[in-house]
């Protein structure tokens, strides 16, 4: 079915572009949210897991008995035990690569799961699992992926070939680039780093599986972003047939992309549920969520941009080594293992280009996707960033003069660009001059040059990002052969109000509201009565889930064509009722009208009553649509985001005096809610840019298990947000809208950085990689200055 | 051991563990599970609740055993009557919240900050929820909804009438 | 995380609490605000066979001036301070500190001797208490005796409390006339233990010149440090720039941090010199004296 496209957003809309509260917020208020802990079953029994303290290291014996002496435990499990019923090993969702589900003969990172206790209580779930007796035989650990590369200590002995490079992938012109940007005029190459994060939504990961004997139903209450993804995938595990799955996602506390692989501890649960035929639940500390679940970026990137000496660029060529820890648990797409990195040559008309990944493992925690990443399009938005701002300072160029240069033209729409997308739309010369314009740059950077002249450090950071999301069409998409579609069911009542369910699933986004908005605009209700479900696998339509910013572009367009289809029908009802010919009967004004008679009118709830009370002849009664919606391309949501910082060179404190985000989304649904989610992604930002790191030491200890050493800011040191925006709708979308909620991650790492290194540019610091601690930036203003006095 | 707490106006009269922590004792011994768990250091603040209507403490770093004959209020407390109280108004309609997850512990820590300071400024707010995390909102909302509170919450000037 | 199993008394009286500490001695650690014990005993690093739960003992709840001295009792939170209009305007390096110890809601249980005694290397009231020569009131079953803060605080995670004893009072001097101070902290955020932290205290004499000096560091060593050379560099005269200077640089030479993800021990030992030269500047500049920047 071909996609119908709208006029362009009228002013007066009925629900869409309505910052209208949010309707799932009654019961969260008044603490009335159900999220995975607060769910009980008779009878639940708890699961706590036993964790390797090495990172590589030979399991030699593990004895239960200790554990299996405490007074209400009720089993212990291991990789032994589960690879007896084919569990040891599950499949990752990348499907290039598998991982333990428990550690069968040796571990490969610290804190891997190693066994698991099931017992009466939480307490003393705990207590013997810290009595199950493990005898290891430590092995050398790798945790550089430059020293994974040689080979010398190979991890994997599961795999067929003996090495630790996981893949190779590439796209572009190799030799075109490398000869443009040898003949270049200038050129920059920089090895910039974006460092092992970990998302940390403050829900931990958990699971209550329930396997009722009675019914032969295994029920899993589950912290999923994608549950029809993982009830498929437990199915194939497991071999327990789909329909005897019921996979409920209930409220998230966040997610972030960190509740959408498959961990041990979901397994583990599960298998003990079916095994024991009692419900087991497992709920995840802080110390595991960061130790063990899925991590985010560890993408190292030499950059290279070729340009003429006016500033025009002619190459861009990216090399990266990934890191993907013990397994490659990389959520990704099957044809994109490095995700969505072609989007590197970002927001500019580059005329040619290159970029290769190799990837290895180590021994650290599996994953690689995640913290609003896109599929790593956080990774190449912050190199194209940085790598353009270190051009524009070798041209000594001012840094919003070479994009406005080199961004691609409003006219070139659709861009296919050098590296294969073809980017729906944008103006990102509107944008960044209203930008520079809002942020009243220029006076800026006057106030800049008195301030050198007193020595003083004030930086201005300039981020013009464009993304990739939405994924995505069946001709490229899928996740583990399912297609990325998504869908959406609306069913409308007699009286006027409706239901409809999505296959996405909201951690927080608030789908519950704008999926209401985008239905009642199409058809006439009220929002407020159109009641939105999530997250039930047994009642909502297949979808792949809510991640890399996909719910808009796709179960967005999807509400859309469906509601479209109910509209259809009613415009035959209508017909019906007024007694005119279905081809005389229009849509105008939220009402179906015999053309040029606007009094001879009716509403979607007169349609909807007639449906079930004086249905159209040759049409089935009822009033109910269902859409799959299988996108036609990538969505290309863009920004302009600028920085402004003052560091204090005494003790490297940067303060973030002001930052404003602009940010070009296509149709906006909720303007309220985009902000929010604006709000959110450049507070997560601002911590990658400055204070968030797992860091492993070269003995392969992670550093940063809690809280207090993997760090979230508080309100004292989260600056102001400035937002506005400018609208190029999606020409593809139903409603023109392209997504948002990762653009802000996406972009602003680097315009905090920009701003830094601007800032010191006067000291001869080009390059600091993240997180720019206070010591980072002391050293190099010490470094540059040479002493540094009290 | 026995215990006897006063949560949101009503005496429960339990046995606990003395290792019961009472964010744990108040989900599942009462099944009140507005209150949450986040973490394991005390960092993340949503586990806050109100001690003896003066102090705002995490749950995840009491005892059960330490609220004995003591009052507590949390969350679900907070709706007198059926309304909604000015905090949870703020918050709604500032869109203060996304995930949900940090929402209770915020309120309960505003509402002692707003009875210790009723007419707090942007900085005093900020620093008054500097031992609450959240992910999703960046705070700025959370602000503009203690603000609304403490705004609706003031004392409204009597009318005389000449 | 869950605390292994312990047994828990709640003394009612004082007495009762002194005859629970004698008889578990080193089985038992006292509770009052739990902030630093409670986390620690979740992640199983502490495991007291007994809790003695001091927070009955109301009469334990003071912030008081007398006989010429500050006297904060053992259930005294560091709210109570960072509420105290007293405190706010007699105690300025009091009223500092009390608004950055860990984040504002562990401070509404936490107390101020509960934070002396477990002694923590990043503490901010150990700091605090030494720029001030505070004093522990520490009662045993064989008495009562008053030990300076410098004899206090032993050791990492360690003081002068010895089994059966409890920390009852923590005693600051109530500060002479032209007394000020300041606490400087840096931190990576809010609830972070300190990167580095400098307390300093001055009372100047009517010539102007510094009578009474304190300067102490803090996440610079096993356990709050005196820097003992920066007060002789300003002990005695009018405050200059150079003065400032020589204070800080002593700081930096006693500093001895270790390395961390907040810093290494070079970043640390000059962010212990900038730190006490702000401090040093701060206290002047509230005591009126300028031109020292």
């Amino acid at each position: 079915m071909s996609t119908t496209i709208e006029p362009t957003p009228t002013p007066e809309r009925h629900a869409m572009g309505k910052s209208m509260k949010r309707k799932e917020d009654p019961r969260f208020i008044r603490g009335h949210g159900r999220y995975l802990d607060d769910f009980t079953l008779p009878g639940m029994l708890w699961m706590s897991l036993v964790h390797s303290p090495y990172p590589h290291a030979r399991i030699v014996k593990i004895d239960k008995t200790a554990a299996l002496a405490v007074p209400g435990v009720v089993a212990v499990l291991t990789g032994e035990d589960l690879a007896a019923h084919n569990l040891a090993w599950i499949p990752t969702f990348h499907g290039y690569d598998k991982q333990m589900v428990l550690a069968v003969g040796k571990v490969l990172y610290q804190y891997q799961e190693v066994a698991g206790v099931i017992a009466s209580s939480r307490e003393i779930a705990q207590d013997a699992a810290e009595l199950v007796d493990v005898e290891y035989e430590p092995l050398d650990p790798v945790v550089n992926p430059f020293q994974s590369r040689d080979d010398k200590i190979i991890l994997r002995d599961d795999r067929e070939n003996k090495t630790n490079h996981i893949y190779h992938w590439e796209v572009g012109k190799r030799e075109e680039t490398d000869a443009a940007i040898a003949a270049s005029d200038v050129s920059i190459k920089e090895r910039i780093v974006f460092q092992r994060c970990h998302p940390a939504p403050l829900e931990p990961c958990g699971i209550l599986a329930d396997m009722n004997p009675a019914t032969g139903r295994l029920t899993l209450y589950l912290t999923s972003q994608a549950p029809h993804a993982h009830r498929t995938v437990v199915s194939l595990v497991t071999g327990i047939p789909e329909d005897k799955i019921h996979v409920i996602s209930p409220d998230l506390g966040g997610g972030f992309g960190n509740k959408v692989p498959v961990y041990p501890g979901y397994v583990v649960s599960a298998a003990a549920s079916v095994v024991l035929g009692v419900p087991v639940k497992w709920i995840e500390t802080r110390t595991e969520n960061l130790t063990t679940t899925g991590f985010a970026r560890d993408y190292h990137m030499d950059v290279e941009i070729g340009a003429s000496k006016d500033g025009r660029v002619t190459a861009l060529k990216v090399a990266t080594v990934a890191d993907h820890g013990a397994f490659d648990a990389a959520a990704d797409p099957t044809k994109y293992p490095a995700g969505l990195f072609g989007i590197v040559t970002g927001s500019y008309d580059f005329p040619t280009a290159f970029t290769e990944l190799d990837a290895y493992f180590t021994n650290k925690a599996p994953g690689g996707v995640a913290y609003r990443c896109s599929f790593r399009v956080t990774e190449a938005s912050f190199a194209i960033e940085r790598g353009m701002e270190l051009l524009a300072r070798k041209l000594n160029m001012d840094p919003s003069e070479l994009r406005l240069l080199n961004f691609v033209k409003k006219e070139q729409f659709p861009y296919p660009s050098p590296l294969g997308f073809v980017y729906d739309s944008g103006d990102y010369h509107m944008t960044l001059r209203k930008a520079l314009d809002m942020i009243g740059y220029e006076d800026l950077r006057k106030e800049q040059a008195q301030k050198r002249e007193r020595g003083e450090l004030m930086g201005i950071g300039i981020s013009t990002f464009t993304e990739a999301v939405g994924a995505g069409p069946s001709k490229h998409f899928d996740i583990m052969g399912i297609k990325m579609f998504d869908s959406a069911e609306i069913r409308v009542h007699p009286t006027g109000s409706a239901i409809l369910r999505a296959g996405t699933k909201s951690q927080g986004q608030g789908h519950e509201t704008t999926w209401a908005q985008i239905a009642a605009e199409e058809l006439g209700l009220d929002p407020q009565n159109i009641m939105v479900e999530e997250g039930d696998t047994d009642t909502a339509p297949y979808g792949l889930g809510t991640y890399a910013s996909r719910s808009t572009p796709v179960a967005g367009a999807a509400i859309a064509m469906a509601s479209r289809k109910i509209r259809e029908k009613a415009r035959k009802i209508a017909a019906h009722l007024l007694e005119a010919a279905v081809d005389d009967v229009e849509w105008t004004n939220y009402k179906f009208q015999v053309k040029g008679q606007p009094d001879h009118a009716l509403t979607m709830q007169e349609i909807a009553f007639a449906a079930y009370t004086n249905p159209a002849p040759d049409s089935e009664p009822g009033l109910e649509a269902t859409y799959y919606y299988d996108p036609p391309n990538l969505t290309f949501p863009y920004g302009a985001y600028i920085a402004v910082v003052d560091v204090d060179r005494e003790t490297g404190a940067v303060k973030v005096r002001r930052f404003l985000a602009i940010d070009d989304c296509g149709t906006v649904i909720n303007p309220m809610i985009v902000e929010g989610q604006i709000h959110g992604g450049l507070t997560e930002g601002f911590a990658i840019a400055f204070m968030q790191e797992i860091v492993y030491d070269e003995s392969g200890n992670n550093l940063n298990t809690n809280f207090t050493e993997y760090l979230v800011p508080t309100s004292l040191e989260t600056p102001h947000w400035e937002t506005s925006s400018t609208c190029t709708p999606s020409p593809h979308h139903p409603i023109g809208a392209k997504g948002v909620g990762e653009s802000p991650n996406v972009g602003s790492p680097a315009a905090f950085v920009n701003a830094v290194m601007d800032a010191l540019a006067p000291l001869g610091v080009t390059h600091i990689d993240m997180p720019l601690t206070r010591e980072k930036v002391w050293r190099a203003v010490r470094d540059a200055k040479g002493t540094l006095s009290a | 051991m026995k215990i006897s707490v006063t949560v949101n106006g009503k005496r429960y009269e339990r046995d606990v563990e003395p290792r019961t922590l009472l964010a744990y004792f108040l989900r599942e011994s009462l099944g009140l599970t507005g209150t949450h768990v986040g973490c394991d250091t005390s960092s993340c603040g949503v586990c806050v609740v109100v001690l003896d209507g003066e102090k705002a403490v995490k749950s995840c770093t009491m005892l059960a055993v330490m609220a004995d004959g003591h009052e507590i209020m949390t969350i679900e407390g907070l709706v007198q009557g059926g309304v909604l109280h000015p905090l949870q108004q703020g918050f709604w309609d500032q869109h203060g919240l996304q995930c949900g997850y940090c929402t209770p512990g915020m309120m309960m820590t505003s509402w002692v900050l707003l009875k210790q300071n009723p007419n707090p400024s942007e900085a005093e707010i900020r620093e008054g929820l500097s031992g609450n995390l959240c992910r999703c909102t960046g705070y700025q909302n959370i602000v503009k909804a203690v603000e609304q509170a403490a705004a609706a919450m003031q004392p409204q000037p009597v009318e005389t009438v000449a | 995380m869950f605390p292994a199993p312990f047994d828990y008394h709640r003394p009612g009286s004082l007495d009762e609490t002194l005859v629970l500490l004698a008889q578990y001695g080193g089985d038992a650690r006292v509770l009052a605000g739990g902030q630093s014990l409670i986390p620690a005993m979740r992640f199983r690093l502490a495991r007291p066979a007994v809790l003695v739960d001091i927070n009955q003992l109301d009469e334990l709840a003071y912030v008081r001036e007398v006989d010429g001295m500050l006297a904060i009792g053992a259930l005294a939170r560091d709210a109570a301070l960072e509420r105290s209009s007293l405190i706010e305007s007699s105690y300025p390096l009091l009223f500092d500190t009390s608004a950055v110890v860990a984040d504002p809601v562990v401070r509404q249980m936490g107390t101020v001797v509960g934070s002396l005694c477990h002694n923590d290397p990043s503490g901010d009231w150990s700091v605090t208490a030494l720029a001030s020569r505070a004093q522990v009131v520490v009662r045993g079953s064989t008495g009562t005796r008053v030990v300076p803060i410098d004899e206090f605080l032993v050791d990492s995670f360690s003081t002068a409390v010895a089994e059966g004893e409890i920390a009852l009072e923590v005693r600051f001097p109530s500060p002479p006339p032209r007394t000020s101070g300041s606490y400087q902290k840096i931190e990576r955020k809010v609830g972070d233990f300190a990167t580095s932290a400098a307390a300093a205290q001055i009372t100047l004499g009517d010539d102007g010149t510094v009578a009474q000096i304190g300067i102490a560091i803090g996440a610079a060593g096993p356990t709050a440090t005196r820097v003992a050379d920066a007060e002789s560099a300003l002990r005695g005269i009018k405050p200059t720039k150079d003065a400032i200077r020589a204070a800080a640089d002593a700081a930096r030479k006693i500093a001895d941090p270790v390395a961390d993800p907040r810093g290494s021990v070079e970043f640390k030992k000059d962010m212990a010199g900038v730190l006490v030269g702000r401090a040093l500047l701060a206290a002047f500049e509230r005591l009126g004296v300028g031109g020292l920047r």
